[in-house]
């Protein structure tokens, strides 16, 4: 079948071609790579994107619940030159290895247009779905902390 | 976070003991960061691997037609069709490639396919049809201890072996299969270079290693092959052996195209090694003040059903069967057994983290027995430079602040009693009068770099260009910031204040050795200094400078040679760096078998509601001995990051294994930690100089785990009156016992 949607923006087109998942369109039919492919079960929270302004695993969506949908991926994080959201991150070392770091990009920078000043336990039940193996989220908590009070880091 | 400083002032400005922004940060943060799963080359096949269902049988038959038949498959290979060695192995080359008349554990591979698109790929390697007959599996390492199914055995025994004394502690404990569980699957793209050779570009932590063992199953000349360091996410030692390297490369000489393969989340669970599982048994003596006499213990780890790196994790964990104390009489025996569970080999911490959970329990016993506290029974047995290891006689003589980790955890203050996040999280499961809370300490020790005789070294080239500094090296970069201290350390040998990391393949430059065993920031970055002041020595030589900064040449205080001038000649030097020497042990295990030591300290605190299980870790505040920390930013992130893989072995990372065959490989199964489930961490690093790595530096990457786990289960027996002798600890010990 054929989807249609709206991703970062722009209007684009994917064949589905087999009853795969809307990471498997973005990464293989589209070469939108930002997302990784982690566990293919909702889990880690890696291949996170916002559908409809929801963050949702992307790995989770069939492929054919993209048609009309609109959805952003870390491409489409945009500021200058980041989002806030990335420049914290960057300056509190919160990026290790960074497999997780667009899902967790793409989680904590919906939280923040939704919710500017977010507490502690805001920040921690926003990225909940989102494991990280390297940082032990230390380094993640003190950036969003930061953007949070309005720190520069 | 606080440092503690007790040596020279760094010369050198603005390089070392800064924590620069990442280099690679940007990329990653932007999501154009590219992995070994994202790369993809012009008329790219995709590979599948067929994996044993069953942990031991025998294969009858293999039938490739019904794969073959699929439109769009252009290979199934199976043993017959390795060209070279038919075994690859990190230490002893006993695994075959692929599975030929007998399999051994579940997720064995047997055969590999490559097709148009991976969901053809996957099609056919399930179309393969493999007749297996099952044999009943070798899943206890204690009866295969008893058929002398080993790896290899220890045997120490240092100093008079008759001591007793009055208090005498003993006790079994356990430590679960835990897994690396790095967040980027296995994954790797290997391209022929239409000469009969090919290019590898996949996931690894040392690619010099996986190259011998690519040509040696090609049965290529080692030319041929070019194995290239490529970006992955995370390792934690989880990429050590080869997994679908070999399978790449034979699918890419057959098919003479590019091809890409990605392990999903369940097959990576099969197709990497875990963490060794443990069984230990330990008697303390020792005497009414709580000094040690004695020391015995029998460890038994279990290899699974190939080498991996078995021998070295075994003895590991007799080397630190003591830990971080004085004793005069020891004896350990070790077993790595073979059995047909899954293969075990490297993960962060690589032994050191059973024994300090069965150590440290022992020590907190022998404390309560002679009614002292814990830290006091600790500071009484300290050990120190000038020591002897109480294991392998080996004479301490780099700085080994033991003293100084337990002085600083016990100053470090205790939190309030803030019960907002209670154990069972915001569910209401745990009512405020109910939780517990304990506070436990545990302390560990840990070799650095390679032992046992190895010859460890790194090789890195540094340039000097118009672009400032470049290094070169085959070091790979798993997350944890290499390539921003190897930049620091050319910054501060050259003095200039551009400098890039950039990674080469095999071809190009000699092994860094692994990224393991906390070594690339000694290692890789010794050689990385030595280069780059070597070069700064030659260029201040030939140009009769003084100084050598962003501008150029120095003399007097006169600009000599202009750096656009200076870089327009070739200024380039290679290091090979070797850290000192190290010996194989004696027939009793003695010798001075290691190089270098950390040790690290853990206080955790942590509430518990002991009828629910619940258990919610609050803190967990360490001291740990750094040497020099070149990059604090960096070293606190190796230290939160390896605190948080303790806690997860301390309570809820297992691989759940029955009849040999893994029960939960995914993360719906296998917990790991979330924000959640993360501590505050209070950090205090311990800087003193005298070891041999760059200013002093020590590695960091594995002490954080080594005694995250123990203080965590310290806390839990003391909230919970429990012995808890296994880890991880479920709700069900707690509230069953």
């Amino acid at each position: 079948m054929i989807v249609e949607f709206t991703l970062n923006d722009g209007p684009v087109t994917a064949r589905v071609m087999s009853p795969g998942s809307a990471l498997d369109v973005l990464r293989d039919e589209l070469g939108i790579l930002g997302p990784k492919s982690g566990c293919e079960q909702g889990e880690c929270g890696s291949c996170s994107v916002l559908l409809d302004g929801a963050v949702v695993c992307s790995c989770l969506v069939m492929a054919g619940d993209l048609h009309g949908s609109v959805v952003v991926t870390v491409e489409g994080i945009t500021g200058a030159p980041m989002h806030p959201v990335q420049t914290a991150m960057h300056e509190a070392g919160a990026v290790q290895c960074g497999f997780c770091t667009p899902g967790i990009v793409v989680a904590a920078v919906d939280l923040f247009e939704r919710n500017p000043h977010p507490s502690d336990e805001e920040i921690k039940e926003a990225l909940a779905g989102n494991i990280c193996r390297c940082t032990g989220y230390g380094a993640i908590m003190r950036a969003l902390e930061g953007l949070s009070a309005g720190i520069a880091s | 976070m606080t440092t503690r400083t007790h040596r020279r002032a760094i010369l050198v400005a603005g390089t070392i003991g800064e924590s620069p922004l990442r280099p690679d940060g940007i990329a990653k943060l932007k999501g154009q960061f590219a992995y070994a799963q994202d790369l993809e080359a012009e008329g790219m096949l995709w590979g599948a691997t067929v994996r044993s269902p069953h942990a031991s049988a025998t294969i009858e038959s293999i039938n490739l037609a019904p794969a073959l038949s699929i439109g769009g498959v252009h290979a199934v290979l199976t043993a017959s069709d390795v060209p070279g060695r038919p075994w690859f192995g990190l230490e002893h080359p006993d695994q075959p490639v692929l599975a030929g008349d007998r399999v051994s554990f579940w997720g064995e591979p047997v055969a590999v396919v490559a097709a148009e698109d991976p969901d053809t790929a996957r099609l056919a390697a399930a179309a393969v049809e493999v007749v297996y007959r099952e044999q009943v599996p070798l899943t206890d390492p204690e009866e295969a201890d008893l058929r002398d199914e080993v790896f290899r055995r220890m045997r120490i025994r240092r100093g008079d072996q008759e001591v007793s004394g009055p208090v005498v502690i003993e006790g079994f404990y356990e430590v679960g299969m835990q897994d690396q569980a790095p967040l980027g699957p296995e994954a790797g793209l290997a391209i022929p270079d239409g000469q009969g050779g090919v290019d590898l570009y996949a996931t690894s932590q040392f690619v010099h290693v996986d190259h011998d063992q690519i040509v040696a199953s090609l049965g290529l000349l080692p030319e041929a092959v070019r194995s290239h360091p490529t970006g992955i996410g995370g390792a934690f030692g989880a990429r050590e052996d080869v997994n679908l390297h070999i399978h790449l490369c034979m699918l890419a000489l057959h098919t003479g195209r590019p091809v890409k393969m990605v392990y999903r989340r369940s097959e990576s669970f099969a197709g990497h090694v875990h963490r060794h599982p443990a069984r230990m048994w330990y008697r303390h003596t020792a005497d009414d003040e709580g000094h040690l006499l004695r020391v015995e213990a029998r460890i038994v780890i279990d290899g699974g059903a190939y080498a991996s790196t078995t021998s070295a994790v075994l003895a590991n964990a007799c080397y630190f069967a003591v830990g971080p104390y004085r004793c005069d009489s020891v004896s350990v025996d070790g077993a790595g057994t073979r059995t047909n569970n899954p293969p075990c080999g490297a993960m962060r911490g690589f032994g050191a983290v059973q024994v300090c959970f069965a150590y440290e329990a022992q020590m907190d016993r022998l404390a309560e027995a002679l009614d002292l506290d814990p830290l006091e029974l600790r500071r009484r047995n300290v050990l120190a430079t000038g020591d002897e290891m109480p294991t392998t006689g080996q004479l301490i003589t780099t700085p080994l602040p033991t003293a100084e980790v337990i002085e600083t955890l016990r100053a470090m203050p205790l939190p309030d009693l803030d019960q907002s996040i209670l154990p069972g999280g915001s569910g209401l499961t745990s009512e405020p009068q109910d939780v517990v809370r304990g506070v436990g300490y545990a302390i560990g020790i840990k070799n650095l770099g390679f032992s046992e005789g190895f010859d460890d070294f790194a090789q890195a080239r540094v340039r000097l260009t118009s672009e400032g500094a470049i290094v070169e090296t085959a070091a790979i970069e798993v997350g944890q910031g290499l390539v921003t201290v190897l930049a620091q350390l050319a910054r501060a040998g050259l003095g200039v204040s551009k400098a890039e990391v950039r990674h080469v393949d095999t071809s190009k430059i000699d092994s860094a050795g692994s990224t393991s065993a906390s070594r690339q920031t000694q290692i890789s970055g010794g050689a990385a200094l030595e280069a780059s002041s070597r070069l700064r020595k030659r260029i201040l030589e030939q140009h009769h400078g003084d100084d050598l900064n962003d501008d150029g040449v120095w003399r007097s205080g006169v600009l000599v040679v202009p750096m656009e001038e200076l870089t327009r000649e070739l200024w380039e030097e290679t290091v090979t760096f070797r850290h000192p020497p190290t010996e194989g042990p004696d027939a009793d295990g003695q010798g001075a078998v290691h190089a270098d030591f950390a040790v690290a300290g853990h206080r955790a605190v942590v509430d518990v509601d002991p009828e629910l299980g619940m258990i919610k870790v609050i803190r967990v505040d360490t001291a740990q001995d750094v040497g020099k920390a070149l990059n604090p930013g960096s070293v606190r992130g190796q230290i939160e990051g390896g605190i948080m893989q303790g806690v997860g072995l301390a309570i809820m990372e297992e691989l759940v294994l029955e009849n040999g065959v893994v029960r939960n490989p995914n993360f719906t199964d296998y917990l790991l930690p979330t924000i959640l489930d993360a501590p505050d961490v209070e950090a205090v690093l311990i800087e003193e100089d005298g070891s041999w790595g760059p200013f002093g530096a020590k590695g960091v990457g594995e002490p954080p785990t080594i005694s995250s786990t123990a203080a965590v289960a310290a806390a839990i027996r003391l909230a919970t009156g429990r012995q808890l002798n296994r880890v991880p600890i479920r709700p069900q010990d707690i509230s069953l016992g």
